[in-house]
């Protein structure tokens, strides 16, 4: 955990990641911020191995119960997604995704209480790659298309089996056709409330009228599975009119089509979507309140000059991110430490800060449940409810816990960095050792005042073993469970 | 530009410690107060709760016509007389305890609650229910605004929301606790002993700085404050043995924890809690036992008896004002899944001690003619003949003791709501 800050760098691995590892630290370091800014967003130049290091030495563990199965199991799903956050190259990836998991907000327990435990983790989380029926989770298809085009993204999104089932889909039929899909993708994934009527939900619902789900393979060799069907026969095949222009000659009215060809209308509604203005802003807002600052009114300079980039660039996610990590609003001195963490960014944080030797991530999970977030499960379909809703007292509590918790097991790791670094030889060593490890929002100087008072609380100075044991895993317990290290 | 964090903490500004309010001092308070404190507890039904498949207008030949698959037969429902425009009603037949508390005059069903324009986003419709502000829903919530207009210093535990994230309704200046498990709201310490104490009294003293200039990170502060400041007093309510087993479920285990605080006289006024579920787009399942709806009345009917029985056993039921929402009601029709969708106005609950029980307003007539006055939506949706702020304005002023219009910015008292 020995290291020496670099508050630039730090700054933007907290934002466009989860934080810094020493080894992440060391090779942004050496970088420009226009050069560290280009390897976040084109991480396709770094290699995806970070799913191969599970199990071995060296990284934070994982629990298994038998075969350690994350394309079946939403627990080991869980933890390999935290394991992703704590040890992936790349980080914005892995940080768009979840960014993405929040805005297309699904939930587990609706998905497995339709189709089965294991079926609800597989359509949720499986890699393509691993599944005998080449079944891609909705957020394994998200990190796929972290920064691709939203265009694509919401396509994807309407054909995601996950997505059928959560929102009913599945069940949308010309002779019922069902508003649940329709009013979110206008509410919650595009264009937001006050850009639509109820008129445009129920004509929505008809657009999107046989886009069903079907099951396909066999049971035999395990392909067996349910996928996206666009099912003709259940299409509503009259007109459709809204009240913004679903086509870039502003026409309103998505024209009556046959059954065969009705497939077409829901893609054009998605491509009207993609292309409102008031989407690019929507998008916009949600990405200076996640990367840029939570504080205050939202710049609407910066919503502007994105939503444009958004336009401009036809949707194109990875040049939205450049534009939006390479803008003076993120690198306003303002803007450091504005953000309050969501839970797993606080628990993942804090593992690349104090250490992850001999802890397991299945070790975050009721604890992260405690704070508020249970990953692929957001409460409902307008995903977390970021910033003060997450500072509950019982939330603040549990977030205190869990940084005892960390620290505990840490506490003989911790023990040796602070002899290696020789910063066992005073009360100030330490604190400064440990302060420079969990770089937190700056605290008020008696803060300081009553860390240092703690040290020298239970005795005189030594510097032995047990007691720097003692006061190393307290100090972490209280500096990570700091109001100050809530921000990020 | 490279600033070290220890520069960060050395160059801090100054802070000023406020006192901390002792615990115990305002638990001598919570005694003076003696058995007579007004506790109010707000019931969340979360994702649109389909108040026909609640409250059945069982002679309403619509209501089958419209509802095939999902209506709830007339012989099967829990007959409660009729209401003032003669609809002959019903409750769900799996809400036989409710059918005890009514029976006992103690369950007061407000029809029609709702608003012009209702909103049919479950987001939108939570925050204007829970603001009671349908122009500025992002403001704080309508039972926060009372917390913050109780005169200071205001006890940390004034407020008690039974869920791990802050409800809108309850977001106040005032940190409300969020106590899902009173077991387990507890201060951990990777150390012991002596060790152990030091660090608590730490995190206790740094957690009672304010942060000047700082609102944001003060936020923070509050929380922590707030939850260091209630450890105590919250590990009593652990050991609170009801008189009677509550359900496991969330919603049953939550009512245990307020009948504790209550029985404990531990100062909480508020409580919030919430049972979820309702959101019956699909399979509702309302008749078949163990369906869907079926279980979500079970829920709350399992829990709420528990709770009322318990309350009458502890002589608390008259010290006690449950009273429910749910962002909007659904559907008349029901869609092709089986299920509903998202409609306007719906039922509100009241129950507790003190009410007088009975139906209020008036059922609609689910008459498909467009012109049918109780409908709205092209007779899609059932309209709205009470505001709900008249409710809240009933209970602010009644059961609260505060002034309604203050609090709701605008006079909607309406002197038919004498459910209270």
């Amino acid at each position: 955990m020995a290291r020496t800050p670099d508050r630039q760098i730090e700054h933007l691995l907290r934002r466009a990641g989860f934080g810094a590892r020493p080894d992440e630290l060391d090779m942004y370091g050496q970088m420009s911020i226009p050069d560290a800014v280009d390897m976040l967003v084109n991480f396709e130049g770094v290699d995806d191995a970070v799913d191969t290091f599970i199990g071995k030495a060296g990284y934070v563990n994982v629990t298994t119960r038998g075969q350690f199965l994350p394309q079946a199991n939403i627990t080991d799903a869980r933890q390999r997604w935290l394991f992703r956050m704590v040890h992936s190259d790349r980080p914005l990836q892995e940080k768009m995704t979840l960014f993405w998991h929040n805005h297309f907000a699904t939930g587990y327990t609706k998905v497995a209480g339709t189709l089965g435990a294991a079926e609800g983790a597989r359509y949720l989380a499986a890699k393509a790659s691993e599944d005998p029926g080449k079944v891609r989770g909705q957020i394994e298809m998200l990190r796929e298309n972290a920064l691709g085009n939203f265009r694509d993204i919401l396509v994807n999104i309407a054909k995601d089996a996950a997505m059928l089932v959560w929102l009913d889909g599945r069940t949308n039929t010309k002779a019922k056709p069902q508003e649940n899909f329709a009013r979110e993708i206008m509410e919650l994934f595009t264009v937001g409330v006050g850009n639509y009527t109820e008129e445009d939900v129920y004509a929505g619902a008809r657009v999107f009228t046989g886009w069903n789900m079907q099951q396909a393979g066999n049971a035999a060799d395990g392909s067996r599975r349910q996928e996206f069907a666009y099912v003709a026969a259940q299409h509503e095949t009259t007109a459709k009119t809204f009240s913004f222009a679903v086509y870039p000659s502003g026409s309103r009215t998505i024209g009556a089509r046959s059954a065969s060809d009705g497939m077409q209308d829901g893609l054009d509604l998605i491509d009207g979507l993609a292309a409102n203005p008031n989407t690019g802003r929507y998008l916009a807002t949600k990405l200076y309140r996640f990367f840029v600052n939570e504080f205050g009114a939202v710049n609407e300079t910066f919503v502007n000059r994105i939503a444009n980039v958004y336009l401009q660039s036809k949707y194109d996610m990875r040049v939205v991110m450049r534009e939006v990590l390479l803008s003076p609003e993120f690198w306003d001195p303002s803007a450091y430490f504005a953000r309050y963490s969501w839970p797993v960014e606080f628990v993942v944080r804090a593992l690349k800060d104090i250490g992850w030797n001999g802890f397991s991530v299945n070790d975050a999970l009721t604890p992260l449940s405690n704070m508020g977030q249970i990953l692929y499960d957001p409460p409902d379909v307008a995903g977390w409810r970021p910033g003060q809703e997450w500072f509950s007292t019982s939330a603040m509590l549990s977030r205190l816990n869990f940084a005892a918790s960390l620290a505990s097991n840490q506490k003989f790791n911790l023990t040796t960095a602070v002899k290696t670094a020789g910063a066992n030889r005073s009360p100030e060593a330490l604190l400064a050792f440990i302060s420079d490890a969990l770089v937190a929002a700056p605290a008020d100087a008696s803060v300081a005042g009553e860390l240092s008072s703690y040290l020298r609380a239970t005795g005189a100075w030594t510097g032995a073993d047990a007691q720097i044991q003692n006061k190393a895993a307290g100090l972490v317990h209280l500096i990570a469970g700091s109001p100050e290290y809530q921000l990020l | 530009m490279k600033v070290t964090r220890r520069q960060f903490v050395k160059g801090g500004v100054a802070a000023f410690t406020v006192t901390f309010a002792a615990p115990e001092f305002l638990s001598d308070l919570a005694r003076a107060q003696g058995a007579h404190t007004r506790n109010f507890v707000v019931l969340y039904l979360s994702g649109g709760n389909d108040a026909l498949s609640m409250l059945v207008p069982y002679n309403d030949p619509f209501y089958y016509s419209r509802r095939p698959t999902i209506g709830v037969p007339a012989g099967q429902v829990l007959q409660i007389g009729t209401d003032s425009s003669r609809a002959a009603l019903g409750l769900h037949p799996r809400l036989t305890g409710l059918k005890q508390i009514f029976d006992q005059g103690r369950l007061a069903l407000i029809q029609r609650t709702g608003y012009e324009n209702q909103s049919r986003s479950h987001f939108l419709g939570t925050d204007i229910w829970s603001t009671a502000d349908p122009n500025n829903s992002q403001s704080l919530g309508w039972v926060g605004r009372y917390l913050d207009s109780l005169p200071s210093p205001v006890d940390p535990l004034v407020g008690w929301n039974t869920t791990a994230t802050l409800p809108h309704v309850l977001a106040a200046r005032t940190a409300v606790p969020a106590i899902a498990n009173p077991a387990a709201y507890a201060f951990v310490s990777p150390n012991a002993g002596v060790e152990a104490n030091a660090e608590r009294n730490t995190a206790l003293r740094i957690a009672s700085h304010v942060p000047v200039d700082r609102p944001e990170l003060a936020f923070v502060y509050g929380s922590a404050q707030a939850a260091m400041g209630t450890l105590d007093r919250v590990a009593t309510v652990a050991q609170y043995t009801p008189t009677l087993t509550y359900p496991n479920t969330g919603f049953g285990q939550a009512l245990r924890a307020v009948a504790g605080a209550m029985n404990k006289g531990i100062g909480t006024r508020v409580f919030y809690v919430t049972t979820g579920g309702f959101d019956t787009h699909s399979a509702q399942s309302v008749n078949a036992v163990n369906g869907a709806y079926y279980n979500l009345m079970a829920t709350l009917n399992d829990g709420l008896i528990a709770f009322y029985n318990d309350l009458k056993n502890q002589g608390l039921l008259d010290d006690t004002l449950v009273l429910s929402f749910s962002e909007f009601g659904r559907r008349i029709t029901e869609n092709g899944s089986a299920g509903t969708d998202h409609g306007a106005a719906s039922v509100m609950l009241a129950m507790g001690g003190k009410v007088s029980g009975g139906l209020y307003g008036t059922a609609p007539s689910l008459n498909l003619d467009p012109a049918n006055p109780t409908l709205e939506n092209a007779a899609g949706d059932v309209r709205f003949e009470t505001d709900f702020r008249s409710v809240y304005a009933r209970v602010l002023d009644n059961w609260l003791g505060t002034d309604s219009v203050r609090l709701l910015g605008g006079n909607f008292r309406k002197a038919s709501l004498s459910f209270i």
